[in-house]
């Protein structure tokens, strides 16, 4: 199993749990869908998996071990906002060389233009910006890729190229991928396998009872 | 009948900005030109187009909220009235709304609740619009950093709608939503565009919109390409004027997925002629030459083989 996270609890405030006793399990090469209604939880165990977030209980393994504290998160979670992912006061060829030093090839994949390396956030729209924090995350030795939301405020050619780079690189890596979605036909189109965050919940034998 | 003067008339508009390119070297960067929109008294005009087409920044032109470096030329008019700076401050906020594209436009540090009723709302008001987009009575006491993403984009729907405007700018109100909660946003703002109100609708979702607006404008590079109607996406490719909606309803994932190569021109290689040429199938000698906007079966296109 690439990731396995085990009776996960959490909440953001006491007695209001928004997690409780969820499992979930990915292998790689496997391409998940997670979809829900708005406010449910899913974001939260995006970040939880990625490692963001600390569960309140449960355990999280990474081919079987707990996630790296240090040093290269083989998980990297891509955010629904990417305005908030971004270092406002830092250029984008910063930005995009925070983890490693993507090719040339890979940034006219995914459609970065040359120009934009040298402006600052606020000066590209919420889809350019978007690109780079994709970018941001190929990197080899990222393992497995959580999109949250990730192309939702992207026109529909540019996310059917984004998709595109994705899923290739997905296969050829064979990288686990949760695509964290509203849109059932884009998550139709591209998963292996959709996940009901509902049953998630449900399906644990601790909540039954 | 009479005709109805429209709540805004653009024609012809450019905006641009100042940029520093070397030292002290300035360059102005034209990233809308020549373009053409109306939107009349209980209308919903849908806007899509590709990311970074200058969807936004009509948005924020139409309510005078652009960066001290930016100028704007051509024509635009609000219920025949020519909109200036002093029009603009005046309407924005109380006849214009805007639905803004950001989560990052809630004040962090203020209640959700609080930020809703604004300067000119009352309690009353903004519970019947949270209760509206279902949100529950204790979101009014949360920061915006305790929402969910879906969450607070139903937040800034209600900042608009609970106002009087006669004109609401939604830019991009509903990614991050269900699609049974996108679906009731966007009959509300049909309810609205019923009781007269225009709405300029800012999207991505395609097949949400037109199923709920009545025309959709069709932006590329910085001005637009075609108008139709919305009925037109309903039928399919054929019944699109313009290269590039017609492979944006191929590049949908009920209908292929299939991505065209190539990206738009970046605003400071705009080539001349058809902006869309470098991408398109149809392209020939004419296209490199100048292109006027000519009404095609019903709506407006920008090419000169489109039939």
């Amino acid at each position: 199993m690439l990731i396995e996270a085990k009776d996960i609890c959490f909440s953001y405030r006491k007695n209001r749990s928004i997690l409780e006793h969820v499992d979930f399990t990915m292998d790689a090469g496997e391409r998940v869908a997670l979809v829900g209604p708005s406010g449910c939880g899913k974001s939260t165990l995006a970040q939880i998996l990625a490692g963001y977030l600390k569960p309140e209980s449960g355990t999280i393994l990474f081919e079987g071990k707990p996630l790296p504290r240090k040093g290269y998160c083989p998980v990297q979670l891509i955010y629904q906002h990417p305005e908030k992912a971004v270092n406002p006061r830092w250029k984008l060829s910063r930005t995009l060389t925070e983890g490693w030093e993507p090719q040339e090839e890979l940034l006219k994949w995914m459609g970065i233009e040359k120009e934009w390396l040298s402006r600052y956030p606020a000066e590209l729209s919420g889809g350019e910006l978007q690109r780079f924090c994709i970018a941001r995350a190929m990197s080899p030795k990222t393992r497995c890729v959580i999109a949250d939301e990730m192309t939702a405020m992207l026109d529909v050619i540019t996310q059917a190229q984004i998709w595109d780079v994705m899923l290739k690189m997905a296969e050829r890596r064979k990288l686990g991928l949760l695509v964290v979605t509203h849109r059932m036909e884009l998550a139709e189109r591209i998963c292996t396998r959709v996940v009901r965050f509902e049953e998630l919940v449900e399906e644990n034998p601790a909540n039954v009872l | 009948m009479e005709h109805k003067e429209p709540i805004l008339d653009i024609k012809n508009l450019s905006v641009s900005f100042r940029m520093y390119e070397k030292g002290l070297e300035q360059k102005d960067l034209k990233v809308i030109s020549n373009l053409n929109i109306h939107v009349d008294e209980g209308e919903i005009l849908a806007i899509v187009g590709s990311s970074g087409s200058g969807k936004s920044l009509l948005a924020s032109t139409v309510l005078g909220i652009l960066p001290k470096n930016a100028s704007v030329t051509g024509d635009m008019r609000y219920y025949g009235q020519p909109m200036t700076i002093e029009l603009q401050q005046r309407l924005r906020g109380r006849e214009i709304a805007l639905v803004p594209q950001s989560v990052e436009y809630l004040d962090p540090l203020m209640k959700t609740g609080k930020q809703v009723v604004g300067v000119r709302g009352t309690k009353e008001k903004q519970r019947l619009a949270f209760k509206r987009y279902g949100l529950q009575r204790e979101v009014e006491e949360l920061y915006p950093f305790q929402l969910s993403g879906g969450m607070a984009r139903r937040v800034l729907v209600s900042t608009a709608v609970i106002g009087d405007a006669k004109l609401i700018v939604a830019d991009e109100p509903t990614p991050g939503m269900s699609k049974a909660m996108a679906e009731e946003a966007m009959s509300n703002f049909r309810t609205l565009a019923d009781e007269g109100k225009g709405i300029i609708l800012i999207t991505h979702d395609i097949d949400l919109a037109f199923e709920y607006a009545d025309r959709i404008a069709i932006f590329y590079a910085g001005t637009t390409v075609e108008t139709a109607l919305a009925e037109d996406f309903g039928r399919g490719p054929e019944a699109l004027r313009h290269p590039y909606s017609k492979a944006l309803w191929e590049a949908l994932p009920q209908n292929g997925f299939k991505p065209i190569p190539g990206t738009q021109p970046y605003a400071g290689s705009i080539p001349g002629g058809c902006l869309f040429a470098p991408r398109c199938l149809y392209k020939t000698e004419e296209c490199l030459g100048e292109i006027p906007m000519r009404t095609l079966r019903g709506g407006e296109v920008c090419c000169i083989h489109a039939d």
